[in-house]
């Protein structure tokens, strides 16, 4: 399972970045929520997957009966999608925003605030 | 128990919700704004005087023992770093009092700062690796809310790059969080680093050590990632910019301390070589940046990225007395670059531009802020006897030290450019007769903080500006009781065993703790 999941993460790392390297301010933000996600499986992958073993402790135990799933990345992985939500959420009303003032899509049409 | 360490970070949530209560009275969140900072200020000497006591001071939230759950815990850098979060939360809740125009404190300016603040403490203190990435969340979020308050066409553009940035970097660093855990298993920091330290695959830790390297120097704006910082932080109104321009970025810098000294000091072969030249090209690309600018703040927003220079060589040259330095440089830094964007706020209010050009004659005007920006201004030039000059004393004398020659150099010449930004802007602002096509001081309609002027409130502006001079000026004649205090900083970070003990309790590791709380299960 690692092998497929890896090669998936890498494509969306890929496909994220190249995204983020258009200039559509739209592609950009898609870019930035792939590029959240990938790091979400990344982290689920890189911690070990174990499958169909809950870390529940039988009643009357004190220890899970052989080895289980660690559940602290999956508690990792859902603050970093609540977080990622919320972020995003941010950004897409911001380009809406910046779509209505700028009244461009387009990131060199941006150049105001640079030199 | 000891609630010090956790109340700065509780204190700014509690103001910032209770300001979220009295969404529409003003007058009240004006009041919390004041006297939750100065509550926020109160409780970080109080942490400051129980770590000169004690050194370490921890509390494991919800009683969960470290490793397991997630530890709060101040040294004496952290706790420096909260004391100078709550001079700087003060002096800018005074200032916005009268510097925040109506629209602003309308759409929640206030909550949203003390949210900032909250984050801002939350990373200083936590022991947890991934806790510190949620409060650079917690941190973010507020800050981007705060930047584009006011929707300005270039507070869209530069929100746009901020953003993505800062996303970017915190993808990678979660990225490097989530490596982290695959190879060591735990999330607490002083557990990370005894387990790194003993780890097989040295090669995975410095891959690790490069992307955390990244992550923050993207946050700290680092040469070369610091594209984002001069594109935005001239846009917002003059309070956030100094809110931003003092305390944001540090924490990049803070985390870059914090993570190179604890978890991979051990590592440190050609990731030393990759921050001191990023150290050395970051001082002069800021400093060129600057000079070829004539916009107030935007001199002072590449002024920003050189001084982040010193402070990540500080860290790159790794002796004591360096480190000291580069701390030195920090807390010198956040009290001076947050008065020069204060000032610039009073100028521009005076005289209705930033623009240099179509300033002038202040100094006649105004004499008394012209000695502020004065002392502020030569301060991070360096001039002898202002609190810079003490920073780069103390880092070029750790350059020399090492045998660091050029770097050493680099930085002397960056001072003398920082000479010539200042010296232009004095020259510019307050030397020069006021142009006579400027037209002020007829208030425009610009960016909301100027809805809203009221001659008589121009004294709260004057006072946190006229505190901020005093301390550039207290840091420099009192500067050997701070440098003990500094030196006590480099100390303890270059000796991590003492913040691991503290944390961990005496050796304990983690198969340690679970094989004890078995026992105690186990035993009726």
């Amino acid at each position: 399972m690692e092998p497929v999941m890896a090669v998936a993460i890498g494509l969306l790392y890929a496909a994220a970045i190249f995204l983020m390297l258009r200039r559509s301010i739209v592609k950009l933000v898609i870019g930035l929520m792939l590029l959240s996600n990938a790091a979400n499986l990344l982290i689920f992958t890189s911690a070990g997957m174990t499958r169909g073993a809950p870390p529940l402790i039988p009643e009357g135990l004190a220890a899970p009966l052989g080895p289980v799933a660690d559940p602290l990345p999956q508690a990792v992985v859902l603050t970093a999608i609540v977080i990622a939500f919320g972020v995003l959420a941010f950004a897409v009303v911001l380009i809406r925003r910046a779509y209505e003032i700028v009244k461009a899509d387009d990131l060199d049409k941006m150049k105001e605030t640079d030199t | 128990m000891r609630p010090e360490v956790a109340l700065p970070v509780l204190l700014p949530l509690l103001s910032g919700a209770l300001s979220l209560l009295f969404w529409r009275s003003r007058s009240t969140q004006r009041f919390i704004a004041v006297a939750g900072n100065i509550a926020l200020l109160g409780v970080a000497l109080w942490l400051l005087i129980s770590v000169s006591l004690d050194d370490y001071v921890v509390i494991q939230i919800g009683g969960w023992e470290a490793p397991i759950g997630i530890t709060l815990v101040a040294d004496m850098l952290s706790a420096v770093m909260i004391v100078l979060t709550g001079i700087i939360g003060l002096a800018l809740a005074v200032y916005s009092l009268a510097s925040t125009g109506l629209g602003h404190e309308k759409f929640g300016y206030y909550p949203l700062m003390h949210l900032l603040l909250a984050g801002v403490a939350g990373a200083f203190l936590t022991g947890d690796i991934f806790n510190l990435y949620v409060w650079f969340e917690v941190m973010l979020v507020a800050s981007f809310a705060l930047l584009i308050l006011g929707g300005e066409k270039a507070q869209m553009e530069g929100a746009i790059k901020y953003v993505t940035l800062n996303l970017l970097a915190s993808v990678i660093f979660l990225t490097a969080i989530g490596l982290l855990y695959g190879m060591v298993g735990t999330l607490n920091m002083a557990d990370i680093a005894q387990r790194l330290a003993v780890a097989e695959n040295q090669g995975m830790v410095e891959v690790l050590s490069v992307m955390f390297m990244i992550a923050f120097g993207i946050k700290a704006a680092a040469f070369p990632l610091f594209f984002w910082l001069p594109a935005s932080y001239h846009t917002p109104p003059v309070a956030v910019s100094a809110l931003f321009a003092g305390l944001l970025t540090k924490v990049g810098v803070y985390s870059l301390y914090r993570v190179f000294t604890l978890m991979f000091d051990q590592t440190l072969g050609y990731t030393q070589d990759l921050l001191l030249w990023g150290a050395a090209l970051t001082m002069v690309t800021g400093v060129l940046g600057a000079a070829a600018q004539f916009e107030f703040r935007r001199i002072l927003s590449f002024h920003i990225v050189s001084q982040i220079g010193y402070m990540i060589l500080g860290l790159a040259l790794f002796t004591p007395l360096a480190i000291a330095g580069g701390i030195f440089a920090v807390m010198h830094n956040i009290v001076v670059k947050t008065n020069l964007f204060l000032i610039s706020g009073i100028t521009r209010r005076l005289q209705g531009t930033y623009e240099l050009k179509k300033m002038g004659g202040l100094y006649r005007e105004r004499p008394w802020l012209a000695v502020a920006f004065f002392l502020s201004a030569f301060s991070l030039a360096g001039i002898p006897p202002l609190s810079g000059f003490f920073a780069k004393f103390v880092i070029v004398r750790a350059g020399i030290e090492a045998g660091a020659y050029v770097v050493t150099g680099v930085a002397l010449a960056v001072g003398l450019m920082t000479l010539y930004s200042m010296v232009k802007i004095w020259n510019e602002v307050f030397w020069k007769t006021l142009p006579e096509d400027n037209l002020v001081p007829v208030e425009q309609t610009v960016v909301g903080d100027d809805s809203r002027m009221v001659p008589a409130s121009l004294w709260l502006m004057y006072l946190p500006v006229a505190v901020l001079a005093l301390f550039a000026l207290l840091i420099g004649l009192f500067a050997e009781p701070l440098l003990i205090i500094m030196n006590h900083i480099g100390d303890q970070l270059m000796n991590p065993q003492g913040y691991i003990e503290a944390v961990l309790g005496a050796e304990v590791g983690i198969e340690d703790v679970l094989v004890e709380r078995l026992d105690e299960e186990m035993t009726p």
